[in-house]
């Protein structure tokens, strides 16, 4: 086999609350450097799929790789929950409401993770936090407590608090459904910025137009499968599933 | 008919200066441990095994179902009836201690309790575990967030620090009857103790809403 290993392996995820089965089976992967948009009507599993990645859900079967690691691995509570804590370092997650810790400065919401868990010394994580709030453009910030910030500088914040970290992927769980109309540029630029950056992306979201500027590939997914799967052009100019036409017609006429 | 004469007052002001001084120094001692003893019953009660979950609700139960004077009279002269002897102080402050952690540990269950489930995803998802999740993330918040109930608790407790003159410690209450089994004079000694709690009080006030305050910044 000469395929690179993937840095996201997911093979056949599944996951049922009670008689509703919310993910059916699910393969997919994600190669280094690659951006993967999920679309898909709400209830369709797209969050559920996206949050089993980093264990928030756990799958009743099936297995979730992160760059050759097994996370969703049989281990014995104490020993499973040192290596999830583990594996979470490296993966990085943007949630919709943002959750930033509003007892914490801007500061310390960036470097309390590489603080307490790397053992980052006080100095080097706030300029730490300073180099990642300059990449989000949000430098002047670094004093002020996330009360007083706009929904897009959260997110921007809540990014530069997951990049601190350096995690090998970036989460994203419909970082801008939350935001007003005119905040959700300046967020939707930090992830073309980090994208330019061949950071290894999955991106749950809503904003076709924003998934096929920046995204390598696009699933579909409704009723927990994933229908179709292919580049932003292949799906959206020419979706081969009848699914994915009513999903994209009642989409772009709303 | 005797008239008021508050001269007396100041001939004992050195007696009502040290019960002052207890008063402070029981009030202070028993607000910090009642404090984390509420927030360990809280986390224990949360997120402790049964076997530990169990007991602390039925102690916390018991302990609210009984008055403060009956708790500090079973650990003073109770405990000392089978041998374990506690010094008066340390009884108070045991007494006061536990009987207000029962209060501050319900306070400190509803404020964790009410904390965004968001939080504890953002951390776990940073690396965090259970525990420093908790330590760093949901109890400082949850801590803020009843920062106004708990402080009329402690509010409660400095007031209520009084019952302990039942067990000969001299704090404010007991310096006064002191005072007045040698002069005759309760209105002028009692006025002067309430005085004294207005005053702690006033101060008291004026500390928690400074904490309010600088907590308000980051809402």
């Amino acid at each position: 086999m000469n395929e690179v290993r993937p840095m996201i392996d997911v093979r056949g995820a599944r996951k049922a609350y009670g008689p509703l089965e919310v993910l059916k089976g699910i393969d997919f992967s994600v190669a280094r450097g690659q951006i993967i948009a999920v679309i898909g009507p709400s209830g369709s599993g797209k969050s559920t799929l996206l949050r089993s990645i980093n264990h928030l859900e756990t799958l009743d079967s099936g297995e979730v790789w992160l760059d050759g690691v097994l996370v969703n691995q049989r281990l014995p509570g104490r020993a499973f929950e040192r290596h999830i804590n583990q594996v979470r370092q490296q993966m990085g997650m943007v949630f919709q409401h943002f959750n930033l810790f509003p007892h914490l400065s801007v500061c310390d919401n960036i470097a309390i993770a590489p603080a307490k868990l790397k053992g980052v010394d006080k100095v080097s994580a706030r300029k730490l936090a300073l180099t990642m709030l300059e990449k989000v453009g949000l430098a002047d910030k670094i004093d002020a407590f996330p009360a007083r910030l706009s929904g897009g500088q959260k997110q921007r914040v809540a990014i530069a608090r997951a990049l601190a970290m350096q995690p090998k992927v970036m989460l994203f769980d419909e970082a801008t459904s939350a935001l007003d109309p005119e905040l959700v540029d300046e967020v939707n630029l930090v992830m073309k910025q980090l994208a330019s950056e061949h950071m290894t992306m999955v991106i749950v979201t809503h904003e076709m137009r924003f998934a096929a500027e920046v995204a390598d590939r696009v699933l579909f997914m409704a009723d927990g499968t994933v229908i179709e799967e292919g580049t932003p052009d292949e799906l959206f100019t020419q979706p081969k599933q009848e699914r994915t036409r009513t999903f994209l017609r009642k989409f772009l006429s709303a | 008919m005797q008239g008021l004469d508050f001269t007396v007052v100041f001939a004992y002001w050195p007696l009502l200066a040290q019960g002052l001084g207890w008063t402070v120094v029981l009030s202070t001692t028993s607000a910090i441990f009642s404090v984390l003893a509420g927030i360990g019953f809280a986390l224990l009660v949360l997120y402790g095994s049964a076997l530990v979950r169990y007991p602390i609700r039925l102690f916390m139960w018991l302990f609210m179902g009984t008055p403060l004077l009956l708790q500090l009279f079973l650990i003073y002269f109770g405990l000392s009836q089978i041998g374990i002897d506690i010094p008066a102080l340390g009884a108070g402050i045991i007494a006061l201690s536990l009987h207000f952690a029962v209060y501050n540990a319900d306070i400190f269950q509803a404020g964790i309790l009410s904390v965004d489930r968001g939080q504890t995803e953002a951390a776990r998802s940073l690396g965090f575990g259970r525990h420093r999740t908790l330590a760093y993330i949901i109890v400082p918040q949850a801590v803020r967030n009843t920062l106004p109930a708990v402080g009329s608790m402690m509010i409660a407790l400095l007031k209520e620090s009084a019952i302990v003159s039942m067990i000969g410690i001299a704090e404010i209450v007991h310096s006064a009857q002191l005072a007045i089994s040698e002069t005759y004079r309760p209105f002028e000694f009692y006025l002067t103790a309430a005085v004294l709690y207005y005053i702690l009080n006033l101060i008291l006030e004026a500390g928690l809403r400074r904490i309010e305050g600088k907590v308000e910044l980051s809402r």
